[in-house]
C-alpha cells in the first residue's frame, strides 16, 4: 500500500502530459521550430509555479510525511558533463519526439513500438555506465 | 465535465500541475526525475556486476517505477477515455515544413504513424529515430544527470546552475536534430 500514492500521483502524471500534448511527437519538433508557444507555457509555467513552491518549502522549512527535511539533491558543479550530455540528450530528444517519461504515457496509449525506444534508452543507460570513468565529467 | 476535460488542456493548466507532482513526490520524501528509472532498470537486470554504477540498493527506488507504471495507465486512461479527436493542433509553419519533408498527414495523431510502428524496424530511417534516438536519450540523460523531469522541471524550480546548463545542452542537442539532421534522416 505505501507504493499506492505513487501509482496515483503518476497516472494524474500520464493524464496530464497526455492531454496537454506533450508526449506528441509532433509538438516537440514545433517546439525546436519556435513555431508555437504551446511547450513554452507548458514547462515554463511548470517552472515559476515549481519555483514558488520550492521557495515555499525552504522558507516554511516544510517536512516530507517521513517527517524529514525536504530537498532535491544538489547537483554536482561541472560543465563539461551537463553540456555535453545535455547535448547528446537533446540530438535524440528531438529524433524520437519523447523524453523518459512521454515513452511510457505512449506505451499507455498503445504506441507498442515505443518499447523499442525504452529499449533502447535502457542500454544507452547502460552504455553510459560501462564508459562512465572515460568521459569528461 | 468529462467532456470539458476530453478537450486538449492548454499550457496553463498543465503546467503548473507537473508542479504540483513535482511537489506531490517532493512531500512523498522523494524526488521528481523519470530518467533514473532507465538505471534503476539495468540494476535489476544485473548491471551491477559490470559496472559500479549500476551497483545501489534499487529497493529504494520501486516507488519510482510505481510512478511510470501509473503515467503509463494515465496515457492509457486519457487515450481510451478522455479524447475526443486523435489530432493535434499544430501550427500550420510545423505543418507545411513536416509537408516539405515527406511526413504523411502531420498532426493527424500523437505521433507520425509511418515512423511509430513495427514495419518501421524495416527501415534504416525507422532504425536511427526508434533505436538511435532512444539510445542517445537514454545515455545522455545519464551523463547529464537527468532528463526533462531532473533538470528542466526539478533543477530550475530549484534554481541550480547545473540544470540550467544541461537545458542549454538540451537545446543546442534539439536544434542541431532539428534544423540539420532531422530533414536528412526523415528523407531516406
Amino acid at each position: 500500500m505505501k507504493y499506492f500514492k505513487y501509482l496515483v500521483v503518476g497516472t494524474v502524471f500520464g493524464i496530464i502530459l497526455s492531454k496537454a500534448e506533450v508526449v506528441s511527437w509532433y509538438r516537440i519538433y514545433e517546439m525546436f521550430r519556435f513555431d508555437s508557444f504551446h511547450m513554452y507555457g507548458v514547462i515554463g509555467s511548470a517552472v515559476v509555479v515549481g519555483i514558488i513552491l520550492i521557495q515555499l518549502i525552504k522558507r516554511t522549512q516544510m517536512k516530507s510525511i517521513q517527517g524529514s527535511e525536504i530537498s532535491i539533491p544538489p547537483k554536482n558543479k561541472s560543465v563539461a558533463r551537463y553540456l555535453i550530455g545535455g547535448i547528446i540528450f537533446g540530438l535524440g530528444w528531438a529524433l524520437t519526439g519523447a523524453c523518459p517519461g512521454p515513452m511510457f504515457i505512449l506505451l499507455g496509449q498503445g504506441v507498442g513500438v515505443i518499447l523499442v525506444v525504452i529499449a533502447s534508452a535502457t542500454i544507452g543507460t547502460f552504455t553510459y555506465g560501462l564508459l562512465r570513468d572515460k568521459l569528461p565529467h | 465535465m468529462i467532456e470539458l476535460i476530453s478537450q486538449p488542456w492548454p499550457w496553463y493548466v498543465a503546467g503548473p500541475l507537473i508542479a504540483l507532482v513535482m511537489f506531490s513526490l517532493l512531500y512523498f520524501g522523494n524526488s521528481f526525475g523519470v530518467s533514473s528509472n532507465l538505471a534503476t532498470m539495468c540494476s535489476i537486470a544485473g548491471a551491477g556486476k559490470v559496472s559500479s554504477f549500476f551497483k545501489f540498493d534499487y529497493t529504494t527506488r520501486i516507488w519510482n517505477l510505481v510512478f511510470v507504471l501509473g503515467a503509463a495507465i494515465g496515457g492509457f486512461i486519457a487515450h481510451r477515455y478522455l479524447t475526443l479527436e486523435p489530432g493535434i493542433n499544430l501550427s500550420a509553419d510545423t505543418i507545411s515544413a513536416l509537408t516539405k519533408l515527406g511526413v504523411q498527414n502531420p498532426g493527424a495523431d500523437y505521433v507520425p504513424a509511418d515512423i511509430f510502428n513495427w514495419s518501421a524496424l524495416y527501415s534504416i530511417k525507422g532504425w536511427i529515430i526508434l533505436v538511435g534516438g532512444g539510445f542517445l536519450v537514454g545515455f545522455g540523460a545519464r551523463y547529464a544527470g537527468g532528463c526533462t523531469s531532473g533538470h528542466a522541471i526539478s533543477g530550475i524550480s530549484d534554481l541550480q546552475i547545473p540544470s540550467m546548463i544541461a537545458v542549454v545542452g538540451f537545446f543546442i542537442g534539439g536544434l542541431i536534430m532539428t534544423y540539420l539532421l532531422l530533414p536528412f534522416i526523415l528523407g531516406l
